[in-house]
């Protein structure tokens, strides 16, 4: 299992425990948790419903792909750390890491 | 007016089954769509990619999906209205309904099947002050009919593909043309960005990068827009018309506004035929919710076709159903 903590619209945090061995992405575990994820392509990195900042442990979990790069780029905003919460495995790397909900969709 | 028996709001994969279900039982059906094509989220955002989990097909491309559902329901004659958004539903007294879209297209039908899908996919919009204000006086997300801009003053924002090549179509169309990317470098089709660069170096188009949208000026017509560069520098253009182009995103819309009981963006309907609460509503597909749901295409189909059954009594009210099978009957087309 890894802790991290997510940052939801208003500014609350709350600390997550997920398991780190079922292949699960950070998408699927933000909606597991009712937070309000569209995630419409179902996470193909697609859609980029599911944009979240990296506020603190962006050097463990690296920076956003290419395929996520075409994505954010569509957005009317994003940030240095912005990445797609679909793209983002849930491992022991995410350990302490918080991840703020980003985007008007979400 | 446009009449039917069965209105279906939504042309995706669920939506275009459905017709056929509808078809086997004689009902006719319109599809209204706010999408230009039908299809639904499988053409507009992952034509290309291929699905393992409709039955029979160990593995099908999105786009060839909605083709062959389009050949498939073909000897029912759907119509459709595209690009329009339903805004409206009125009730009449023998128990139909009159749908209006956003454009006033209305189609009269016996019954409704909502089959939208994550709702109608609206236009990202930056966040500006006052920019609903000037939504329709010089802000537009879409170029319905370039002849609009034609000798106007038009800025552009986004550096996807649709902001590429719609700076290179306006360029010829428009007394100027400026596109303003947040970013130095374009990561849409390489050529459309090497076009772009050549008509800022032409001096045929105003390209201005590392910028961002900042604030909107007019008095009821937009006339100014101002800009903020990396070095937070702002410069002010004026301008006639600015088109942000931010991609897609969908949203519930005016399906909210129904009088339909709604949980987390769902629509939550009866599992026995997928009615909702209201007579003569169904909803179909990843719109609506139930113990258990599985957003599915193909427990969409499964629901179009028990959904179907339970409408035939309002088509045909002095009918009896029977259940055929397409293996004894065929597909009998009207």
């Amino acid at each position: 299992m890894v802790k991290f903590t997510v940052e939801d619209h208003d500014g609350n945090r709350q600390e997550i425990e997920a398991p780190d061995d079922m292949g699960l992405s950070l998408m699927e575990v933000l909606k597991a948790s009712e937070y309000p994820v569209l995630a419409t392509c179902g996470g193909m990195a697609l859609c980029a419903t599911c944009h979240v900042e990296v506020l603190e442990g962006e050097d463990e979990l690296g920076d956003a792909t290419d395929t996520e790069l075409d994505q954010l780029e569509n957005l009317p905003e994003y940030f240095p750390t912005s990445r797609l919460a679909c793209q983002i495995r849930i491992s022991p790397l995410m350990e302490g890491s918080v991840i703020k909900l980003r985007g008007e969709d979400n | 007016m446009i009449t039917t028996d069965i209105c279906i709001i939504g042309a995706g994969p669920v939506g275009l089954f459905a017709v056929f279900e509808a078809g086997l039982l004689k009902m006719r059906c319109h599809l209204i769509d706010y999408l230009p094509q039908v299809g639904g989220q499988l053409s507009e955002i992952y034509p290309q990619k291929p699905i393992y989990d409709i039955p029979g097909y160990p593995e099908v491309k999105a786009q060839e999906l909605v083709d062959n559902l389009m050949e498939q329901i073909k000897p029912f004659k759907p119509t459709f209205t595209l690009g329009e958004r339903v805004d409206h539903l009125a009730k009449q007294s023998d128990g139909s309904y009159i749908i209006t879209t956003n454009d006033k297209t209305q189609v009269h039908a016996q019954v409704i099947v909502i089959a939208g899908g994550l709702g109608v996919f609206e236009p990202r919009k930056p966040a500006l002050e006052k920019l609903d204000h000037f939504e329709g006086k010089g802000v537009t997300y879409m170029v319905k009919n370039p002849e609009t801009f034609r000798d106007k003053k038009v800025i552009l924002a986004g550096g996807g593909d649709s902001a590429l090549d719609w700076t290179i179509y306006l360029s010829k169309v428009a007394q100027r043309v400026t596109l303003v990317h947040r970013n130095e470098t374009f990561r849409g089709a390489p050529d459309s960005a090497s076009k772009v660069f050549d008509l800022a170096n032409e001096g045929k188009i105003d390209l201005i990068l590392s910028a961002n949208l900042k604030e909107l000026g007019g008095n009821g017509h937009l006339n100014t827009v101002k800009l903020e560069n990396k070095s937070k520098e702002e410069i002010t253009i004026d301008t006639d018309y600015l088109i942000p182009l931010f991609g897609l995103s969908p949203k519930l819309g005016p399906i909210a506004d129904w009088g339909l009981s709604i949980d987390k963006n769902a629509i939550e309907v009866d599992t026995r035929d997928y009615s909702t609460g209201v007579e003569r509503i169904y909803a179909i597909g990843d719109i609506n919710t139930y113990p258990g749901k599985l957003k599915l295409i193909l427990c969409g189909f499964h629901e179009a076709a028990i959904m179907m059954h339970s409408a035939f009594k309002y088509v045909y009210p002095d009918q009896k159903l029977s259940f055929k099978y397409t293996t004894v009957n065929g597909v009998n087309s009207f």
